[in-house]
């Protein structure tokens, strides 16, 4: 097989360590500040994206690509630091990236990208991406372009793939208690929705930044403006409860009164 | 008048598994909730007589199954093609089903070929006048929204441990057997494989979980690593109380990098943002700093106790009920001998 051709769809999220608000705005909830809050690539997408590149360096004549929908100015500023990581060609679309839009109008905007990726071979395509996302965190999107683009073979919660040799491959999907779910599937197209996969991340690497750079800057300005929003949907409030609790603090007691008061508390 | 169709699977046994039991509870309820609703089954796997005989009182209009030795195994062709076909035959509005992973691996690409639209890990279903409401939460646990939808058919496909399981007579209803077009069958299921095998397992079902942090991996008070000595007490704790295990980021990922690590843990464990966010009555956490991105992961743990050396970490700012400023070490080698 000469080489796979390897889509990863992965958009930006608020930093995980900022405290998120909501807001109303006119198209519906949002965050606070949404647009001022520092983003990150969404972290099962990302290793998506690590592993894509780690097998496109032992898989010779695979090509990586990173399809994003988000907002133009937030997806430049991500790409400063994605881009150092790992190889790839991105794919810019121009449009929300809440949490609180519809997953089939994201599949939507996505599948259009993807079709219109100059010589694309579906024979050969692996639709990599997140299995969940940290914004609306469904676990949709990927199976949905998946169907859009006509692929049947999906696997979800992906933790390891390897590729046999003969076109043919091995998936390790995560499945309830603790367990892997081991397929085999005889070919591309196939649809891999990530976990954490194997892989540390990349660590920063400036050429490969520079490299990337060239190709970026023109995809984010040939990014095309799409609408997605969530048609249909009528969010009637979105809130943050009240997750704070009374901790009490313990600091003077002895190791065994400790441990007596916790094996009560464990059996009770 | 909404069609609701309750979708199932069946586990190796051929029974129902539990998280479909709880969505069994919840379509229930919610026929009853909303005027005028239907309530039908749809059922998939190897064979589904002893599932519908074990739900066959919950007092469904119609039981449509889909069965065969190809539809016993969780694969995305086979499931999306079954639950296509029942959805169809039931003219369902509004379909609910268990997020079990096999579901949640193939009812959004059948939520696409029926045109309709699906919610994921929803958590409560409320129905105002008519009008069903469904709670979720976004940006993992962070923010609760209660939200409708305009769009059929509309799936939801509902979190395990929200509503109770049913439980009923059994009896025999009359099964309509659907018929599946099967696809090329490019995917084959090996089996399964445990991630980790001993006590160190993750329970989903376990009244307890124990959180080790990466603070069992650091240098302590005598200037040294004890990493064995943190994998006995924490083994040994689990094996007396078969609690489920659960990890910190910073600990499972030490495992990438080539020093000297826990080897009980693997990212399946790791609880948080980028982890699970299981369900138990109590949770114990050990060493762990309790950072938002690791709380996130603690929504659904009812009682939350940690230990920690450090008075200032995150447990103590409102996220646990009880934090002991002591060392870990001590405190849970005492609690071994107690236990
Ligand atoms: C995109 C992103 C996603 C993330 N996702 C997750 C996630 O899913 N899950 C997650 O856990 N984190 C996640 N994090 C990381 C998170 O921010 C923290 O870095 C991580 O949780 C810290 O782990 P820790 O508390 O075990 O380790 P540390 O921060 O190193 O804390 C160690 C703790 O151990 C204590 N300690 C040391 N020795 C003892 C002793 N003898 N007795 C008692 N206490 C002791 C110390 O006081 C300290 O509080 C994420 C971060 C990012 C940026």
């Amino acid at each position: 097989m000469s080489g796979l051709q390897i889509v990863v769809c992965g958009s930006l999220v608020p930093d995980p360590l900022q405290t998120l608000e909501p807001a109303t705005t006119p198209t519906g909830p949002g965050l606070k500040n949404e647009l001022m809050l520092p983003a990150v690539l969404d972290p099962w997408a990302g290793h998506a994206l690590y592993e894509a590149a780690n097998l496109a360096k032992s898989h010779p004549g695979t090509k990586v690509y990173l399809v994003s929908v988000g907002p133009k100015a937030k997806l430049q500023q991500l790409m400063m630091n994605i881009a150092q990581k790992v190889p790839f060609e991105l794919v810019a679309v121009d449009a929300s990236a809440s949490g609180f839009t519809d997953p089939f109008e994201v599949a939507s905007a996505l599948a259009g990208a993807i079709e219109k990726i100059p010589g694309l071979d579906r024979s050969r395509l692996l639709l990599f991406g997140g299995c969940s996302s940290a914004s609306r965190d469904a676990g949709v999107t990927l199976q949905l372009v998946g169907e859009k683009l006509g692929i049947t073979d999906q696997f979800l919660g992906v933790d390891e793939l390897q590729l046999q040799g003969d076109g043919s491959f091995k998936v390790y999907e995560r499945i309830e208690g603790g367990q892997y779910q081991v397929s085999t599937c005889q070919s591309a197209p196939a649809v891999l929705g990530w976990a954490t996969g194997k892989l540390p991340i990349p660590p920063n690497n400036p050429q490969v930044g520079m490299q990337n750079m060239r190709a970026i800057m023109p995809a984010l300005q040939k990014a095309a403006a799409v609408k997605v929003g969530a048609e249909g949907v009528t969010y009637d409030k979105v809130e943050v409860p009240n997750q704070r609790r009374e901790t009490q603090i313990k600091k003077d007691l002895s190791v065994d009164e400790i441990a007596r008061e916790l094996v009560e508390w464990i059996r009770n | 008048m909404e069609k609701i169709l309750y979708l199932a699977h069946t586990d190796s046994n051929g029974s129902l598994p539990k998280p479909a039991l709880e969505a069994l509870t919840a379509a229930m309820e919610l026929s009853k909730k909303l005027g005028g609703a239907s309530l039908s089954v749809g059922l998939i796997g190897a064979s589904i007589d002893a599932a519908a005989q074990a739900i066959g009182g919950c007092g469904a209009a119609k039981l449509y199954g889909a069965a065969g030795a190809e539809l016993g195994v969780s694969r995305y062709s086979t499931d999306a093609a079954a639950a296509e076909a029942l959805a169809k035959a039931a003219g369902a509005t509004l379909i609910v089903a268990p997020g079990t992973t096999r579901f949640a691996r193939a009812i959004p690409g059948v939520t696409a070929r029926l045109g309709g639209r699906i919610d994921t890990r929803v958590t409560g279903l409320l129905a105002e006048g008519n009008t069903l409401k469904v709670q979720r939460w976004y940006y993992r646990q962070r923010m609760m929204s209660t939200q409708s939808r305009a769009q059929r058919p509309w799936v939801l496909l509902v979190d395990s441990g929200v509503f109770p399981a049913y439980s009923g007579p059994a009896s025999s209803p009359s099964v309509e057997s659907v018929t599946v077009a099967l696809p090329a069958l490019k995917t084959k299921t090996l089996g399964v494989e445990q991630a980790t095998t001993g006590p160190q397992t993750i329970r989903p079902d376990a009244r307890m979980l124990l959180v080790a942090g990466a603070g069992w991996t650091k240098k302590q008070s005598d200037g040294q690593l004890h990493i064995k000595d943190a994998e006995a007490l924490i083994i040994n704790f689990l094996e007396k109380t078969r609690a489920s295990l659960g990890s910190s980021k910073s600990l499972v990922d030490q495992t990438g990098e080539g020093h000297e690590v826990i080897s009980i843990l693997t990212h399946l464990n790791q609880i948080g943002q980028t982890g699970s966010t299981p369900r138990h009555a109590k949770g114990l956490s050990t060493c762990c700093h309790g950072e938002e991105p690791h709380a996130v992961g603690w929504r659904f743990i009812n009682e939350r106790r940690a230990i920690n050396l450090d008075a200032n970490c995150g447990w103590a700012q409102g996220k646990a009920d009880v934090v002991y400023i002591a060392d870990a070490f001590a405190v849970m080698k005492r609690v071994n001998e107690l236990l």
